[in-house]
């Protein structure tokens, strides 16, 4: 035996007599799971984390979480003998001072970006092909929790360093805090330890950053994929898939080598775009003070919806018996939001009870075999557009010569127009996609070869589809495969005639073609 | 069975296709090279960053085009850290692709629910358990567990009282006071009349007590606009235009909205647009709200001048500035 062999089994043996992991590791390394582009989705989410906690950790070394007034020296020379906060100091000490800094500090930025895109992108995976259905609604929850505390942990996070850009975005929380009724005042004064801006709010939320809303990443991550392990993984529907298998690649190695690879070009190519791409360039903006703002002042991304809201929101408040309502603050900056994220999170629950079904799913749904989720997904997405638009409606305005006025009035009035008519459309280019894939079944793939028959007649030559990509197409309307009706004693009452409405809408398919319809076409169809 | 419908069926795991390496040793041996090459790239990659970061001067800048002035230093220790790290990854995948055996396999799944003997023994071991404990006999007990394990937060809760002080009266006030000279921001000097022209704006802030030093929070709620108009722009009613001086018109420039600066002043149109989300008011109508989510004007200051000719308040704001509150009283605007 090799020397290499041997302290790897003494290694081994060590950990074993201890651990008892033999078993467990045996078990796992073999562990299957299958191959597709968008399950990578939500490892771009989990390598982002890492890249964060990271670069997070080395910007913790400069940065001085403190609103202590300091004037400063550095080597930027514009803001040589201004005056600011000991954060926005130490910001630009780490831009320009150290080495290496500012390009963590655009990594760290590019990664909050990636991380949050990652996860929405991840979330319409998971919510158009059905992974949220039973057994991993527990998941869903989960990963909307993550949802909503990374874009607190995104918003904190730019927040830190004290800009001009940062401080009025905390001016505007602030206003948020503020509005809500009775203890508004209140929650803004604890907050703030006073009058805002103060000396408390920075090292606050620094200590929320970086500690409080990252444990409780690394807690909900955790559980997430622990649960990803324990239940194995969905799979798209194809040959030799099934609701009781699991078909792909094991652990060891491919998959230890494909994810591990993955990583590092995540990494690699955020350290691309923090080297070459300036992101929040702090210097520019100057330290913050409450009399001064920045035109085309905008939020990152996951907070330039609510932004949008915000600014779509009609002048509303009301004025009684000596106390004011801000609606116009609490409407699209609370209430709104709260529905949404309250909606998404109850989806699954929604959806199976309008289904009543209550079977476990393994295999994923093509998008365009669930009209109506499918559907009210793109409405969704269309609404968030909107307003994330109307969230850069100044910036929309200067360059494209557009009045701010009128892209006030489109998104006021397109919020509740142009969702329904979304749902509408991609309910219909759904099922049109389905009667593309009964076309392609029945009548095969069009070649492009034409031939003229001796009669003179010219036709194109379909190739019928082979055995593999026909059960693809037609799995999913198997008698085993779609839930059973619901049954009467479920349908009665206000509550039960909804919930049978609904069931129809959600059960409104094209038929997909059996081999019978095949046979019945006969040989002399080309 | 003849009009029983028939089914497309499952025709399971395609046949494995072996790639160009798996046969051919030739190829296996390139592709081998391959991997070789990607890693040794990154190990250049790490060479880079050691040697910009020891060797280029940190504070030389130069031109990119799109990208414009440059960091050298953070530039090449970026680059070296992206192709130590991204080569490492093209490398393992490589090596995934072209090398590890690509054939599927399938693994069984196993229904989580467990077999109804387990349920029904945990069941009854829980009420056993439940029962040792004397949670069904001890009402007393459960009840005042609940009681106490439902108090017991509070604790923790009120801990969290003395983060800040009370607001009080803090949203109804300012520094703004009957004879309160405006100062300019930031150079601090007081302002006359004939310093402004028309159609010019001016940022001032309160002159506080001697011996008091401004603070931002001061700047919050005291900052200030001041506008010149030709006075027969004005379209305010007799008390408003008394609060003006000589085409001067004052007002919060705290936005009524979310507490935003209202910085954007539009000469041709005597618009005031705040650039959060883009409240607009009409100077020439004490700042009514002609657009935008804001419900409120932007409060006036009344201002006039002193026996020296420097402008001064002639009293406090009438109206609470800023965002609005739970405890405001809107009912004079």
């Amino acid at each position: 035996m090799k020397t290499s062999q041997k302290v790897a089994g003494a290694t081994a043996n060590y950990v074993d007599e201890r651990t008892g992991a033999a078993k467990w590791l045996k078990k796992n390394l073999t562990k299957v799971f299958p191959d597709h582009w968008s399950f990578m989705l939500g490892e771009i989410c989990l390598y982002s984390f890492i890249i964060l906690l990271l670069t997070g950790t080395f910007l913790t070394f400069w940065f001085d979480p403190s609103q202590r007034e300091v004037v400063y020296n550095g080597s930027y020379l514009p803001l040589s003998g201004v005056h600011m906060s000991a954060a926005y100091d130490s910001t630009l000490h780490l831009s320009f001072d150290v080495r290496g800094g500012l390009l963590m500090r655009q990594i760290h930025h590019w990664a909050a970006l990636i991380f949050m895109s990652a996860i929405v992108a991840h979330l319409f995976r998971v919510f158009f092909t059905g992974a949220f259905r039973k057994p991993r609604e527990f998941n869903w929850l989960i990963g909307v929790g993550l949802l909503t505390f990374g874009i607190v942990e995104g918003f904190l996070g730019y927040s830190l360093p004290d800009d001009l850009l940062s401080g009025t975005g905390i001016r505007i929380a602030e206003a948020i805090l503020q509005a809500i009724p009775v203890v508004g005042s209140y929650l803004s004064f604890f907050a703030f330890g006073g009058p805002f801006p103060g000396t408390s709010f920075i090292p606050r939320i620094f200590i929320v950053h970086v500690l409080l809303l990252p444990g409780l990443f690394l807690a909900l991550i955790t559980i997430h994929l622990m649960l990803v392990w324990y239940q194995k993984h969905t799979q798209y529907p194809g040959p030799g898939r099934t609701e009781k298998n699991v078909v792909g690649y094991p652990l060891m190695p491919v998959y230890m080598a494909k994810a591990g690879g993955f990583f590092f070009v995540v990494l690699g190519v955020t350290a691309f775009l923090g080297a070459v791409a300036s992101i929040n360039p702090i210097w520019l903006y100057g330290p913050y003070t409450p009399g001064q703002i920045s035109a085309g002042s905008q939020p990152d991304w996951y907070m330039g919806w609510l932004d949008g809201l915000v600014r779509a929101a009609p002048p509303l408040e009301t004025h009684a018996f000596g106390h004011t309502i801000s609606w116009n603050i609490l409407i699209p900056g609370l209430i709104i939001p709260g529905i949404l994220f309250t909606g998404m999170a109850l989806y699954p629950f929604i959806e199976s009870w309008i289904t009543g079904d209550k079977r476990e799913h393994h295999l994923l749904d093509r998008p365009r075999n669930a009209p109506n989720r499918t559907a009210l997904g793109v409405t969704a997405i269309v609404f968030i557009l909107i307003t994330l638009a109307n969230g850069g409606n100044d910036i929309i305005a200067t360059h494209f010569h557009l009045t701010i006025n009128g892209i006030m009035w489109f998104t006021r009035i397109a919020l509740f127009i142009v969702p329904p008519i979304a749902f509408v459309i991609t309910k219909r280019i759904c099922l049109s996609l389905q009667r593309a894939d009964r076309d392609l079944v029945l009548h095969g793939r069009e070649t492009g070869r034409l031939v003229m028959l001796p009669s003179g007649e010219m036709i194109e030559v379909h190739e019928p589809l082979s055995d593999a990509k026909k059960w693809t197409l037609t799995q999913h309307q198997n008698p085993d495969a779609l839930p059973a009706p619901l049954p009467a004693s479920a349908t009665v009452g206000l509550k039960g005639k909804i919930r049978a409405r609904l069931n129809r809408a959600n059960a409104v398919q094209i038929p997909a073609p059996t081999l019978s319809d095949l046979k019945e076409l006969g040989d002399g169809h080309h | 069975m003849s009009n029983q419908v028939e089914r497309f069926q499952d025709p399971g795991l395609p046949e494995h296709v072996h790639r160009n390496a798996d046969v051919d040793p030739k190829a296996a041996k390139r592709a081998e090279q391959q991997v070789a090459i990607l890693f040794l790239l990154s190990a250049v990659g790490t060479v880079l960053t050691i040697v910009s970061y020891i060797k280029v001067p940190k504070d030389k800048f130069f031109y990119l085009p799109i990208m414009g002035s440059t960091n050298v230093q953070q530039l090449l220790l970026g680059l070296g850290l992206t192709a130590s790290t991204l080569f490492i990854g093209l490398g393992a995948i490589q090596w995934a692709k072209k090398l590890m055996p690509d054939q599927e396999v399938i693994a069984e799944r196993h229904e989580f629910r467990s077999e109804e003997v387990d349920r029904a023994e945990l069941v009854e071991t829980f009420k056993e358990r439940g029962a040792a404990a004397g949670l069904g006999r001890r009402s007393l007990i459960k009840r005042t567990l609940g009681l106490a394990l439902g108090l017991v937060g509070l604790s923790p809760l009120l801990l969290l009282r003395d983060t800040g002080p009370q607001p009080k009266k803090y949203f109804n006030t300012t520094d703004w006071a009957a004879g309160t000279r405006l100062l300019l921001d930031p150079a601090g000097t007081p302002i006359k009349a004939s310093d402004l022209e028309v159609g010019a704006v001016a940022q001032v802030l309160p002159e506080l007590p001697a011996g008091t030093e401004r603070t931002l929070e001061n700047t919050g709620k005291d900052a200030v606009l001041l506008i010149r108009l030709r006075p027969e722009d004005f379209n305010l009613d007799a008390e408003r235009l008394s609060w003006t001086h000589e085409g001067i018109i004052a007002f919060s420039k705290i936005c009524t909205h979310m507490g935003c600066a209202v910085a954007l002043y539009e000469q041709q149109t005597h618009h005031l647009l705040c650039p959060c989300h883009q409240s607009t008011f009409d100077v020439t109508r004490a700042a009514k709200v002609i657009f935008g989510p804001a419900a409120r004007p932007l409060p006036q200051l009344a201002i006039t001048v002193d026996a020296n000719g420097y402008l001064v308040a002639k009293q406090p704001f009438t109206v609470p500035v800023g965002p609005s509150f739970w405890e405001r009283n809107s009912s004079n605007g």
